[in-house]
């Protein structure tokens, strides 16, 4: 797409308002493409930044993270980036806070920890909690 | 087409239900999704009956309201194929909000769609008040007066729904039990012939493509919801160019002529009724019988109700001194929607016919031949005035004391 969307008149919109995904055929096996080198569309939603939406964000502390992938099969916004089965971090640019990934990690202390939007992440992590003697948690 | 063909005669007694449910077999659909109510129950009982005996290769979907119907239609017209269902009144009213999405989706989706009254109170009958209800929901419209207009023009809707240059959703309108339950002599197209004249379906951004993925639905706010609004308005005030051309394919292989506006005896007349559905056949009895009387009157109807035809109709009643526009729906508060339309379509020619608003027929009450000629006698009186008879709108048919309103 040479224009954007932005400065196209009905004319030139796509009729039905039809968003594609990507930018020409794929006529490739799209599961053996990273995100970061995959052709987006302008008009995919991976162009949309909602990262303002979140009150609290989970900041990823690798220190304790035993890479079971939990985080990145259950965020609901594929927004845990992992590589070669280690977790990298998070896509704040699409993170809506949820905590999902916090509620399901199972490391003592955990991995992953809410904390408010404006708290710097190097911050957060000298308050990250000691191992907890309670079992189960 | 279809792999099993269904042997018909060149001349077949159909109803209006059987005309639809036969052009629907005849133009091969991948998915019709329904709900049956009456009066159109038999066009979706008819195809689940090919279904069954094998002449249907699509899918039949059952499901578990309007509401559903038309969501799986705009499923299965966003996935890549030709769709259709029916629906009336109350299943139509329940369709609406979908209706929208299907015209703004420019899904080119075929509605059969057998027009009854709406409740309260609660009435089986035909009216139009169904089809006014889904005028501004960006279909085609499409007004028929028989049997035989339900099987040619639902045929040829899904000509003109799906072509490139439209893209939007076709509501093929029959009157009920009038139209939907009169059996008359059907002159068919053999299934060959009818398919090819519809032609292969063409997908258009479809969701099955897994060579484009695709999002359809999508949410716009201000910045381009009016831009989409605005291409869907040019797509179907360009409509007319197909419909034209579809009319006159479809004249080439039957000899049956359809017309954006259908006139009878309009050549030389004075005074004019417009109406919708049947009642044009039963004004074309009156007609004849007013000419011979040596009073020229014509009738008048817009085969297709959107895009409303405006240049044409006002072409039409330039020479005419007095108009009786018939509307068959309760107008609620207002005159009705064929007045409106019709003193908005002569406003700006120079022609200044006396314009009455007439409500008849709600519920599935009778228009007779002696109803409509009387009408038109108050339409002799005013073209020898010049002046309305009495009120702009008046109700006929309706016991009780005269329902007259609005004072010129």
């Amino acid at each position: 797409m040479s224009k954007s969307i932005k400065d196209m008149g009905w004319d030139e919109l796509v009729q039905g308002a039809a968003l594609f995904s990507f930018e020409g055929d794929v006529d490739y096996e799209m599961s053996q493409v990273q995100p970061e080198d995959r052709n987006y569309a302008e008009t995919n939603s991976r162009n949309a930044y909602v990262g303002d939406w979140r009150v609290e964000k989970p900041v990823f502390n690798k220190d304790f993270c035993i890479d079971c992938q939990f985080c990145w099969i259950f965020c609901p916004d594929t927004s845990i980036i992992a590589r070669d089965k280690k977790m990298i971090g998070v896509d704040m640019d699409h993170c809506k806070g949820c905590g999902i990934c916090v509620e399901v990690c199972p490391t003592n202390p955990k991995s992953l920890l809410m904390f408010n939007e404006n708290t710097d992440n190097e911050e957060a992590l000298t308050q990250w909690p000691e191992k907890s003697e309670e079992k189960g948690e | 087409m279809n792999s099993k063909i269904m042997d018909i005669k060149k001349i077949e007694v159909w109803d209006g239900n059987m005309a639809a449910s036969q052009a629907f077999r005849q133009a091969d659909i991948d998915v019709v999704a329904a709900y049956p109510i009456t009066p159109s129950t038999p066009v979706v009982e008819n195809y689940a009956t090919f279904e069954a005996n094998g002449y249907i290769d699509g899918e039949f979907v059952m499901v578990e309201s309007e509401h559903a119907a038309m969501s799986a239609c705009v499923g299965a017209a966003a996935a890549g194929g030709r769709v259709a269902t029916a629906t009336s009144s109350q299943g139509f009213a329940l369709m609406v909000e979908v209706l929208y999405q299907a015209a703004g989706m420019r899904l080119p989706i075929v509605l059969a769609q057998v027009n009854r009254a709406l409740a309260a109170p609660l009435n089986v009958n035909g009216d139009h008040s169904d089809m006014y209800l889904g005028r501004d929901s960006g279909w085609i419209n499409v007004s028929t007066f028989s049997p035989q207009e339900v099987y040619d023009l639902t045929l040829c809707a899904f000509k003109i729904a799906e072509h490139l240059d439209v893209r939007l959703p076709v509501n093929i309108n029959q009157d009920g039990f009038m139209s939907s339950h009169t059996a008359q002599n059907i002159r068919t197209l053999d299934d060959k012939t009818a398919c090819d004249f519809v032609g292969p379906y063409k997908a258009v951004n479809a969701m099955l493509d897994f060579s484009k993925p695709v999002t359809h639905g999508v949410q716009t706010e201000e910045d381009w919801h009016f831009e989409h609004k605005a291409k869907q308005h040019n797509a179907i005030m360009r409509s007319v160019k197909v419909i034209d051309a579809v009319f006159a394919e479809f004249k080439a292989l039957t000899g049956r002529e359809y017309k954006r506006v259908e006139s009878y005896g309009m050549e030389d007349a004075e005074i004019a009724i417009v109406a919708f559905g049947t009642t044009y056949e039963t004004a074309k009895i009156v007609v004849d019988n007013l000419k011979k009387e040596g009073i020229n009157a014509g009738i008048i109807a817009p085969r297709i109700f959107r895009p409303f035809p405006l240049e044409e109709l006002a072409a039409q009643l330039q020479n005419v001194k007095a108009v009786a526009c018939l509307d068959r729906s309760a107008p609620g508060g207002t005159v009705g929607a064929l007045y409106n339309e019709i003193a908005g379509a002569l406003f700006n020619s120079p022609a200044r016919p006396v314009l009455s608003n007439v409500i008849y027929g709600l519920g599935g009450r009778d228009m007779t031949v002696s109803v409509l000629t009387g009408i038109y006698k108050d339409l002799v009186k005013e073209a020898a005035t010049g002046k309305l008879n009495g009120t702009i709108q008046r109700f006929v048919g309706v016991r009780g004391p005269e329902l007259n309103y609005y004072n010129a």
